[in-house]
């Protein structure tokens, strides 16, 4: 069997594998739905309550890309400020890393304080994005081949052609490896905020469906929003990955690799 | 009788903010359409010297005089030691970023960047990405980059060092027949001895620390430059006055002979 189909097939494999273990530990020991529901039975809830998981799981998506965005902006926005004066990055980057380094969770009850639910939702995914584009950029607009920039100044290009032609596509590759973090970061900061919003929340996404399915003891409907927020991260990585790859594939090692 | 000097270096120094000293009362002379190399070790100043040419730094004492009339850092082609091309554009785009940063359409560039192509025998890879070249390959786009601009002066900083013997011949060889077809003037620094004799009509010998220069060696341009040259006696006979000159100039470096020339 070639080993491309192999990659496919092994995890898949293992994958069912689980799941059959799952199913049959639910039925050898009798366990109610309410401690363990079993595949079939989260399978069941997911499509019975498709109206309301699915409208959740978009409304958790659109702010994870709205966050995206904004982080994406936000981040290569201050990415190129820094490239251009050294003294803003000296003066600036500490704060970003106190961002980043505080726990999303302890930040998450203080937006909520001050804004409102929806927007402290995408504040906080906001935030958690921000940091590895804004590193990942910063690092890729300052790794410039120092020959190619002499060549620039030799060739008298303007420090916007050398931006444009030279440091911003030395930087793509870095700038797509935050990308991939961030958008993992984003779900997690969105969905994080929500859970810290709670009850309290008028909020409507995937981990409001599952603090309210807790309260409700509504064990299988838990496990199906669970499902989709897992789906929802991988649909996420794939997109960004495919994004990487069709920015690369003509000439960074890191796509070229993937191919051989 | 030697043709007009295009550039002189008069006394020229370059002391490096760190302290190092790389060049201390240099004094010499580039002709109109020679050949000539500067020969010695690494980490002799000889390439802070075509540094200082292309502009790219300036000295700390003394000048260089351009001949008049010389417009000078705009007819200039720099070869780097690495090939330096943009891992993300094709051959053709590489060739044609001098022309596009000084304003020129893919277009309107289009004629100039074949014939450079065609000069290092490598239209047929035009839509090539460098990846997917070899190192001497990339080494002639490097050269096609370079010509595009069609400079009056090429300046050559150890060019082929990083390749095969066998794949550095053929590049000797392919540069001598651009140097007679297009008659600019090639400066160009190695620390090959037997390079720098086969390609040169003169070869600087640089001493090191600080950089200046040692010796001069003059070889007759009408010598003819092919594979009986690469294999004739006189050929030898000139790689060991080279040697010998760059062997007496590391001698007289002071601090080179502490070090040993294995340091150097």
């Amino acid at each position: 069997m070639p080993a491309s189909r192999l990659r496919w097939l092994l995890p898949l494999g293992v994958l069912a594998l689980v799941v059959l273990g799952w199913d049959l530990v639910v039925r050898l020991n009798a366990l109610p739905p309410y401690i363990l529901p079993g595949p079939g039975l989260v399978l069941e809830t997911l499509i019975a309550d498709r109206a309301v998981l699915f409208g959740s799981l978009l409304v958790t998506l659109r702010v994870t890309l709205l966050a995206l965005a904004c982080a994406v902006i936000g981040g290569v926005g201050l990415a190129l400020v820094f490239a251009s004066a050294r003294i803003v990055e000296l003066s600036l980057f500490p704060i970003a890393v106190i961002l980043q380094v505080t726990p999303i969770i302890a930040i998450a009850p203080l937006m909520l304080i001050y804004l409102q639910p929806d927007t402290a939702v995408l504040v906080c995914a906001f935030i958690v994005a921000f940091f590895p584009i804004l590193a990942n950029t910063t690092l890729g607009l300052n790794s410039v081949d120092p020959n190619l920039r002499d060549l620039f100044a030799l060739s008298g290009a303007s420090s916007w052609q050398t931006l444009r032609l030279l440091r911003l596509p030395a930087a793509l590759p870095y700038f797509l490896g935050g990308l991939r973090i961030a958008g993992g970061l984003a779900l997690i900061g969105a969905i994080v905020a929500e859970i810290a919003a709670g009850s309290a929340g008028q909020g409507s996404g995937l981990a409001f469906r599952i603090v309210e399915s807790g309260y409700r003891l509504n064990i299988p409907r838990m496990f199906a929003a669970l499902l989709l927020v897992s789906l929802a991260g991988i649909l996420i990585y794939l997109a960004l990955s495919l994004v990487s790859w069709l920015a690369l594939r003509r000439w960074h090692e890191s796509e070229i690799g993937r191919m051989r | 009788m030697s043709p007009a000097p295009l550039l002189r270096f008069e006394g020229v120094g370059k002391t490096f903010p760190n302290g190092v000293t790389a060049l201390a009362g240099l004094d010499m002379e580039i002709r109109a359409g020679e050949f000539v190399s500067l020969l010695g070790p690494s980490g002799c100043g000889k390439s802070t010297a075509l540094r200082l040419i292309a502009g790219l730094a300036e000295p700390t004492a003394g000048r260089l005089a351009w001949a008049p009339g010389t417009d000078a850092r705009h007819s200039i082609g720099f070869v780097f030691q690495e090939p330096t091309l943009m891992p993300w554009a094709n051959v053709f785009a590489n060739v044609h970023l001098p022309l596009r940063l000084a304003g020129q359409s893919r277009r309107a560039a289009e004629p100039a960047i074949m014939e450079a192509l065609e000069l290092v025998g490598l239209a047929a890879f035009r839509d090539a990405y460098p990846r997917e070249l070899s190192g001497g390959m990339k080494m002639r786009v490097s050269i096609a980059r370079a010509l595009v601009t069609r400079p009056r002066l090429l300046l050559m900083d150890e060019p082929f060092a990083a390749l095969d013997e066998i794949t550095r011949f053929k590049l000797n060889d392919d540069l001598l027949a651009l140097w007679r077809r297009l008659g600019c003037t090639i400066v160009f620094v190695t620390h090959s001895v037997f390079e720098s004799v086969f390609l040169s009509g003169r070869v600087l010998v640089f001493h090191p620390r600080p950089g200046s220069i040692a010796a001069e060696l003059a070889i007759d341009p009408g010598q003819p430059r092919d594979e009986a040259f690469r294999t004739s006696p006189e050929y030898a006979a000139l790689a060991r006055r080279a040697s010998q000159a760059l062997a007496s100039a590391m001698r007289e470096a002071p601090e080179a002979a502490l070090a040993g020339p294995g340091a150097a």
